[in-house]
């Protein structure tokens, strides 16, 4: 049976807090964690079916125009050029195939076709020396050199900001830019395709299934029911992997065409050039102030770029309508219509550069109105959201701030650049944390067996975060099991379509449906104990109501199944819901170099209820960390007469290294949010990048003096801003 | 070409293409997808081996020039049911996320605790001359040549961090 | 990666002719992978007998088979020339140290993204084709001794140091010779191709090192992020002080031209006066007085007098004394 929830209404009965076995929250090992760690776990390049040939993409080498001819490649076994091959990737969600159509290139190193050999170094060889023949177009890849457009629903207004900025005690006025950023998880995109007749097996490095399935169907022109997808393990995604890409239709494709298995796996430049990027943003922000530090208006105004005709756009100023109060409002969304590579969404598209850079903003007008920079966010946080008036369903930003001001140690910071210790100038700064919150529509099964064991089934995956662990405890404690009695299957679409791995919706929204999954059978069992499921209670694989106690080997008889199906629900519309916290950073900035190192970062969070206090903190370090490099290390430079991504590869692009980053520390705000369901658990793969870029930003401000407006601040950067 | 690799203990004898690297090799060959391809080009450090107990980079190692190395990959560490004292305190301290990094991370971390032993210094070091302490700066900057895209830095050092104390008790024992 | 013949060489007389020789091959496969090298045969050297550090006179002799981690932990190495071991530790990552051999390193080519691309011109790459670099993203590229046909950088940190230590590369070939590290590199001119004096046939078989000159070594080198990258900038300095005066001087500094950067100018001033800012701010400005920045990369220009400045302070006990 199949319990169906859409989540029209609050949820106050926090079930979850009254179950017995106690192992939801706990900080357990990962389930699959021996695996990993013994390299046992399968990625998507890592299964060998007999027979199997090895493709490479071959990629444009101008910037826009027509693949007129393609020429041979001595030694493969074929160059496959098909017109339902695609240009870019498909966008999270998408229902349909990308643009396909190989032969007409929109970016340089678009794919434009496949080259298959029995090796894949003879494959290497063969799709680095084919001649290809164009008709090149001359195209702009410079997001400043076009009148952009402005999209009339992406634009907001309300009362006026410039007499707001003319009669404010204190204003601000800057421009900031942040350049393309990439997901660049660490396994490349990857693909495995395996026909039998009409039906074809996949197995690649994907996010979220469902759509995939969708999208890969659409694109090949094959009904989804003959297309199965494997993602057992995904390593990292990070928004690349949201929707289908360029290798996995080529593989299959080239399968079909070959009647063998084909194995397409990106290399990391390839990665660099296919994968969606950030897209670089320029974003002016204004904001007014009177005497006491309460703002009047709030400016946000942005410039992104993506392709021509592509509806993805960075969502910059997502979180500026709410997050903080003002009675003049404006955000402005401009985009560049342009050559470079095919923009989309990178961890917490929208916020991770906008709440950065608004963060950047307030440090900036505390400094200018001579208020703390605490109390400047305490002072303007509003009871309900601005213009909407939508109640929130919680908020724990002002407690963020201050459990952080007081754990950190804010009292002890001083005036820029009074503090030198050596060549060193030590600084610290903060920043609030804030990301949307969503759920989307997901759905599981889980059978509980006579034996006293649990198997959870959905096409979610685990792209690091921790699924396989949180919906594993999920079931445990719901169904009274030791966590290593529930086996969890995930990434294969014949198991039920859940949510996937994207927007931080993953965890609450398959783990709902695996709650109400768990529900149903206690529902099963309740009735062969002849009470109400309220009153049973389940612990170690015993049931108990009253006085009777029996063994689930008595009550279950084969097996019991419960299906569950979660869908969002009116509260998405009656109430603004997002997760809060602080980021805290001392850092130091080298007086002659530039070189900035950061000491000591803190982030504290409320996402709900946490689902497993170690895979959970473990995503906020990572989201910090990701913060670190937008703040200092990542830019993914274009070059400006044909746009292709010149830092494409992993020296050239940096991301944080080990050495980058200190020990982090993590701290949860205990907190469970009625309007997102009955785990009361929300989002938090993405909360924790959301402006910890803008606390080591106003960390190097308030150690050196410098503030760079112009991201990453690099040692360049900084120099333009210290003595000579 | 013909080559005989000695791995984990035991030799294989594999026909290959010149080109193929001790990397492919692993993974095209042998079947052996512990050992990660992240760059192919010494940028990341996931397809970090131990070849003579030294910690190298397979994508940049043909197979054929490696022929009479003892190599040592994740699989020869230890198994899901007999961890490594790295394996398990990774495990314990969530020292990884998506686990693509980890089977290099693990394997520069064993060649990276042989090298402190051996009493080599880092660019960390604030000394050139040996023992040195096991401080979070020290670890974190000898373990830079493994990058972490899901960023498990934090409890990367503190997992190696342990390991390496309970290995020094157990030689004090 | 193009197909190619396989040797194993058994002795440096082994070579065959016309093979690329291979030894620690990070930086080899990391460009014939992208077919930016492409030789039609490869020797493999890594089993010659060439690994050895031994006393050489009153110096050093460093074989080219020696790898990076064993010179950086060489303890006459560290002892006595801190500043070689401080640039090996600078430089890649433990894994690629425990690979990469002191002839490799040498050889080691530009890491300027156009060069790297075989889809953009390059000079380097293929003579007469141009320089896409000139016009292009160039935060990485040379602010000193570039030329019109190339603005590439010699990224290594070896050399660096080898620069200030005056050492000197021992070659075996149809003529044995000695070449010092400083005319071993070369400028890029009209041949950017062509990157070092070692000609077809020849081998590197080890590095000399002078005896020791004591002095405050140090090894500063300045990037993008903290580890496992490339110098924007290095200076590589060794400082003798004699009662309050510089009495030595050896800088050479990398990331800013096609070779490991010296410049006997700077050391002449700096000998024989009392540190002050004022010197080495005079000093900076011989140095950086030709450098020329190509847009982006113009930072480098004030990021090295800083960095030199600092390196000073540093090694004089000027800093310490603050």
């Amino acid at each position: 049976m199949t319990r169906h929830l859409r989540v029209d209404g609050p949820n106050h009965d926090n079930r979850l807090d009254h179950m017995a076995q106690g192992v939801i929250g706990q900080p357990l090992n990962r389930l699959e964690g021996p695996l990993k760690v013994t390299g046992r776990a399968t990625y998507a390049a890592e299964a060998r079916p007999a027979n199997m040939a090895y493709g490479v993409l071959v990629q444009a080498s101008v910037p826009a125009g027509k693949v007129l001819e393609i020429g041979d490649a001595p030694g493969a076994l074929a160059v496959i050029q098909d017109k339902r091959m695609i240009r870019y990737a498909a966008q999270g969600l998408d229902e349909k195939g990308p643009t396909s159509g190989p032969d007409r290139i929109e970016y340089m190193g678009q794919s434009i076709a496949l080259v298959v050999a029995e090796t894949f170094e003879a494959a290497r060889h063969a799709a680095q020396n084919i001649v290809v023949r164009y008709k090149p177009e001359a195209v702009p890849v410079d997001p400043e050199s076009v009148t952009p457009e402005l999209p009339p629903k992406k634009q907001s207004a309300a009362g006026d900001v410039d007499k707001a900025m003319r009669e404010a005690a204190f204003t601000l006025d800057q421009v900031w830019r942040t350049p393309s950023q990439m997901s660049a998880a660490m396994e490349p995109h990857a693909a495995i395709a395996e026909w039998d007749g009409d039906s074809v097996t996949i197995r690649a490095a994907l996010q979220m299934l469902s759509s995939n399935r969708k999208q890969m169907a659409d694109a090949l022109g094959i009904r989804e029911s003959k297309l199965r997808l494997l993602s057992p393990y995904v390593g990292g995604g990070f928004g690349s992997k949201l929707g289908i890409n360029a290798e996995a239709v080529a593989a299959a494709i080239a399968a079909k065409e070959l009647g063998r298995p084909v194995m397409v796996a990106m290399t990391r430049q390839q990665v660099f050039d296919l994968a969606h990027r950030r897209s670089e943003t320029r974003q002016r922000i204004r904001l007014a102030c009177d005497a006491a530090g309460r703002l009047n208006g709030i400016g946000h105004e942005v410039l992104v770029s993506n392709l021509p005709g592509s509806e993805f756009t960075e969502p910059v100023a997502q979180a500026t309508p709410f997050t903080y109060q003002a009675a003049h409002r404006q955000v402005v969304h401009a985009v560049a219509r342009i050559h470079r590579g095919c923009a989309g969404s990178v961890r917490a598209p929208g916020e991770a550069v906008g709440v950065t850079v608004f963060e950047c903003a307030m440090d900036e007008l505390a400094e200018l109105a001579g208020i703390d920079p605490v109390e400047l966010r305490l002072k303007n946080i509003p009871d309900v959201e601005p213009t909407t008036e939508r109640p929130f369903s919680s908020h724990k930003l002002a407690e963020a701030l201050r459990e952080g001001a007081e754990r950190f140690g804010w009292s002890g910071r001083r005036a820029p650049g009074q503090r030198l210790e050596g060549e060193w100038f030590i600084g610290m700064g903060m920043a609030a944390a804030v990301r949307v919150n969503m759920l989307q529509e997901s759905r599981a099964k889980v059978t509980l067996v006579q034996d006293g064991t649990a198997i959870v089934e959905t096409d979610m995956t685990d792209i690091g975060t921790g699924t396989y662990t949180i919906l594993g405890q999920l079931a445990a404690e719901m169904l009274g099991l030791p966590t290593d009695r529930v086996e969890v299957r995930l990434g294969d679409t014949q198991f039920p379509p859940a949510s996937g791995s994207g927007g931080s919706f993953g965890a609450a929204s398959s783990g709902n449906s695996v709650f109400l999954a768990c529900e149903e059978i206690r529902q099963q069992i309740a009735k062969a104990m002849g009470c109400d499921e309220r009153d049973l209670t389940l612990q170690d694989g015993m049931a108990r109501a009253g006085n009777v106690a029996k063994s689930l080997s008595e009550l279950v008889d084969g097996t019991i199944t419960g299906e569950g199906h979660l869908q969002p629900g009116k509260t998405e519309k009656s109430h603004r819901q997002a997760t809060w916290g602080s980021h805290w950073a001392e850092v130091a900035v080298n007086r002659w170099t530039g070189e900035v190192r950061v000491r000591r970062m803190m982030g504290v969070f409320a996402c709900g209820r946490v689902l497993n206090e170690k895979t959970a903190r473990s995503q906020c370090l990572g989201g910090m960390t990701f913060g670190i490099g937008i703040a200092l290390t990542e830019a993914m430079e274009h070059d400006p007469r044909d746009g292709h991504a010149v830092s494409r590869d992993l020296a050239e692009y940096h991301i944080p290294s080990h050495a980058d980053v200190p020990s982090l520390d993590v701290h949860f705000l205990p907190e469970r949010d009625a309007y997102v369901g009955p785990l009361q658990a929300k989002g938090l793969g993405e909360l924790g990048i959301c402006g910890a870029g803008a606390a080591v930003l106003n960390a190097i401000h308030n150690a050196c003096g410098a503030r760079v407006r112009d991201l990453p601040a690099t040692p360049d950067k900084i120099i333009a801003g210290l003595e000579p | 070409m013909q080559i005989t690799l000695h791995l984990n203990g035991t030799s294989h004898h594999l026909d290959v293409d010149p080109r193929t690297t001790l990397l492919d090799a692993l993974r095209h060959h042998l079947g052996l997808t512990g050992t990660k391809k992240g760059c192919d080009h010494g940028q990341c450090g996931a397809c970090t081996v131990l070849m003579d107990g030294r910690r190298i980079n397979s994508c940049l190692t043909l197979a054929c020039m490696v022929e009479d190395r003892d190599i040592t990959t994740i699989e020869g560490l230890g198994t899901p049911g007999n961890l490594s004292p790295l394996q398990q305190q990774f495990l314990d301290h969530d020292g990884y996320q998506c686990g693509y990094c980890t089977p290099g991370q693990i394997c520069s971390a064993t060649g990276m605790l042989e090298e402190i032993a051996a009493g080599w210094p880092s660019h960390a070091s604030d000394s050139l001359d040996a023992p040195f302490d096991l401080t979070h700066a020290e670890i974190a900057e000898r373990m830079s040549g493994n990058l972490c895209r899901c960023a498990a830095y934090s409890n990367i050092v503190a997992a190696i961090r342990q390991a390496a104390q309970e290995t020094r008790h157990e030689d004090a024992a | 990666m193009k197909e190619f013949a396989f040797h194993r060489a058994a002795s440096v007389a082994d070579l065959p002719s016309g093979a690329t020789i291979i030894a620690g091959g990070t930086n080899l496969l990391d460009l014939m992978k992208l077919e930016v090298m492409a030789p039609e045969a490869l020797v493999d050297i890594t089993r010659l007998d060439l690994d050895r550090i031994e006393p050489d006179g009153d110096g050093l002799r460093i074989g080219a088979l020696v790898r990076n981690s064993d010179l950086a932990a060489h303890p006459t190495i560290r002892r006595h020339y801190p500043v070689l071991s401080r640039a090996l530790l600078a430089g890649a990552s433990g894994q690629l140290r425990n690979m990469a051999t002191t002839g490799g390193n040498l050889m080691q080519r530009t890491r300027c993204p156009y060069f790297y691309d075989r889809r953009m011109p390059c000079n380097k790459r293929e003579p007469g084709a141009g320089c896409s670099a000139i016009g292009g993203v160039t935060r990485n590229h040379a602010i000193l001794g570039a030329s019109e046909h190339c603005i590439a950088t010699y990224p290594g940190d070896m050399a660096v140091a080898l620069r200030a230590l005056d050492a000197v590369v021992e070659i075996d070939g149809p003529s044995p010779r000695r070449v010092p590290l400083a005319d071993f590199h070369l400028l890029p001119g009209d041949t950017p191709h062509v990157e070092t004096v070692l000609q077809p046939g020849e081998i590197i078989t080890a590095v000399i090192l002078p005896a020791p000159v004591g002095g405050q070594q140090r090894y500063r080198k300045v990037r993008d992020r903290a580890s496992y990258a490339f110098a924007l900038v290095s200076v590589a300095a060794i400082i003798g002080m004699d009662g309050g005066r510089i009495s030595h001087a050896a800088l050479a500094f990398g990331g800013v031209a096609h070779k490991p950067w010296r410049n006997p100018e700077i050391e002449k001033l700096l000998t024989g006066q009392e540190p002050s800012d004022a010197l080495f701010a005079e000093a900076a400005e011989i140095l950086l007085q030709p450098a020329q920045g190509h847009g982006e990369n113009q930072f480098k220009i004030p990021l090295l007098r800083r960095t030199l400045n600092a390196t000073l302070r540093d090694t004089t006990g000027m800093e310490a004394q603050a």
